[in-house]
């Protein structure tokens, strides 16, 4: 099971765990902490093909609007359901029920371009 | 750019109390505490306190001052000892310049509560149009702090502090005495719940946080203030009504009094009338999720109708919007919304969304 420990992060407050083939993608706690009051998640397609880095969803605060974007290339494979019912499932549990989508990773050694925790937590200033 | 923004009494006493702030016309301001949603179910079930302090305090006196407030005014000003009149104040054009309440302290004064953003401009065209009346107008804006208590307990907490004001009629003004200062309460609010806005000198808005905080009144920030406005059906200056809209487009015809002998706008507002308006700000609620904001497209048989000026998620009635879009658009009709590129569909619907007993 993933947790802060074993994910990888973009700057961006995403993180990806590394599944077999695939790669769960999820926000930071911090990211989730900042948006707060999480009301929608317009979750990609599945099916869709993205480029690492590229803009693929929005969750949706009272507040604002943030964009997700994809640690890395691949396709769409699988998004998770039980946010469209429940989306503050991201505010409770950013690293394990909160997970957005998975992507079949196109290239896995885009992983190494992504932060480790300690890493990530430098740049948020923790 | 840098720019020093402008500090409520409260800007401490909201940082203490977990407020994440921002940078709201200037002003810092808290966003939000703990959470917008909390926030606002405690306003619609119990109650919650905004600072308000940004907001503007314009005294008229003198023996033409309800002469003046007639005329700069389209609603009719009531005079009624203690009573308040929501009022527009337009250009000459019949636009809108500023919504605002003026209370009658007496015959000859009257205490004008205006938008933040606007207490510059609405003073000197105040100012400007007071050459012809005996009578003074002064800015006291930044003598005041104000605290928006609303909810359905608001009244009888701030009864506690303010022993009889629970028999304040709504829309009345009462002079007070509190922590040793002179100041006013009026049973008003923006959130269309029950409620006073207390307004004290800046020396003593601490004390009054701090008593309302210890009756157990929850702090509240401009993002829930925005959702309950918006459900509640109220305009927000700047964006949903400007110096290019006038009153009838702005969904609040009911403000003008064409009756009325003269007033600033006047003859504008009867021309536009008479031509007929081509756009008017409507009412949208979304039919599938999502979270429409300003600045959304939307669209109607297939073709661009407008732009919202107002969008949220409202815990109660999901997502909901207000925009300029054709007048002829009626009540019921199936619109679609733009967000983020997805088109939302989305029906037209009366305001105001929310509507309490009070």
């Amino acid at each position: 099971m993933y947790n802060e420990e074993n994910c990888r992060f973009l700057k961006t407050h995403e993180w990806a765990f590394v599944e077999g083939e695939n790669a769960v993608v999820g926000i930071s706690n911090h990211a989730q902490e900042e948006i707060s009051d999480i009301v929608f998640v317009d979750l990609p397609k599945v099916g869709r093909t993205v480029k690492a880095g590229e803009n693929c969803c929005v969750i949706e605060s009272v507040k604002s609007a943030s964009e997700i974007y994809a640690p890395v290339s691949g396709e769409i494979v699988a998004v998770n359901e039980a946010l469209t019912t429940d989306p503050a499932l991201v505010n409770r549990e950013p690293h394990a029920g909160g997970w957005l989508f998975k992507i079949k990773m196109a290239n896995p050694a885009e992983v190494n371009n992504l932060l480790d925790l300690a890493a990530y937590n430098a740049t948020i200033g923790k | 750019m840098t720019h020093t923004l402008k500090k409520t009494a409260l800007c401490g006493a909201c940082e203490a109390a977990g407020g994440k702030m921002v940078d709201f016309h200037g002003w810092l301001l808290p966003v939000q505490f703990d959470s917008i949603l909390a926030e606002h179910k405690a306003v619609r079930e119990a109650c919650g306190m905004f600072d308000v302090s940004h907001m503007g305090q314009i005294r008229v006196a003198g023996k033409e001052a309800l002469h003046l407030l007639q005329y700069i005014s389209c609603n009719i000003i009531k005079s009624g000892a203690h009573e308040g009149t929501y009022f527009h104040m337009l250009t000459e054009q019949g636009t809108i310049i500023d919504d605002a309440i003026a209370f009658c302290l007496s015959q000859e004064e009257f205490l004008v509560v205006v938008n933040a953003a606007c207490v510059d401009e609405d003073f000197a065209w105040m100012t400007k149009q007071a050459a012809a009346f005996q009578v003074t107008v002064t800015n006291e804006s930044d003598r005041w702090g104000m605290i928006a208590l609303q909810g359905p307990t608001a009244v009888g907490v701030a009864d506690k502090i303010l022993p009889g004001i629970v028999d304040l009629p709504r829309f009345h003004i009462q002079e007070i005495e509190l922590f040793g200062a002179q100041g006013y309460v009026t049973r008003t609010g923006y959130t269309g719940e029950d409620g006073v806005e207390i307004m004290l000198p800046n020396a003593q808005m601490e004390a009054l946080w701090n008593a309302l905080l210890k009756l157990g009144v929850k702090p509240c920030g401009l993002g829930a203030r925005d959702v309950l406005r918006l459900e509640a059906g109220y305009l927000l200056n700047g964006a949903d009504a400007d110096q290019t809209k006038t009153p009838y487009e702005a969904n609040c015809g009911w403000v003008v009094k064409l009756a009325k002998e003269n007033f600033i706008g006047k003859a504008a507002l009867e021309a536009k009338k008479a031509a007929g308006f081509k756009t008017k700000l409507k009412a949208f609620k979304l039919k599938t999720p999502g979270v429409p904001r300003e600045g959304c497209k939307v669209f109607y048989q297939g073709a661009q109708a407008g732009v919202l000026t107002s969008g949220t998620y409202s815990p109660l009635f999901k997502g909901i919007a207000v925009g300029y879009v054709a007048s002829d658009i009626a009540v019921g009709a199936e619109v679609e919304i733009e967000i983020h590129g997805r088109k939302v569909p989305a029906e037209v619907v009366k305001t105001p969304f929310y509507k309490n007993k009070v």
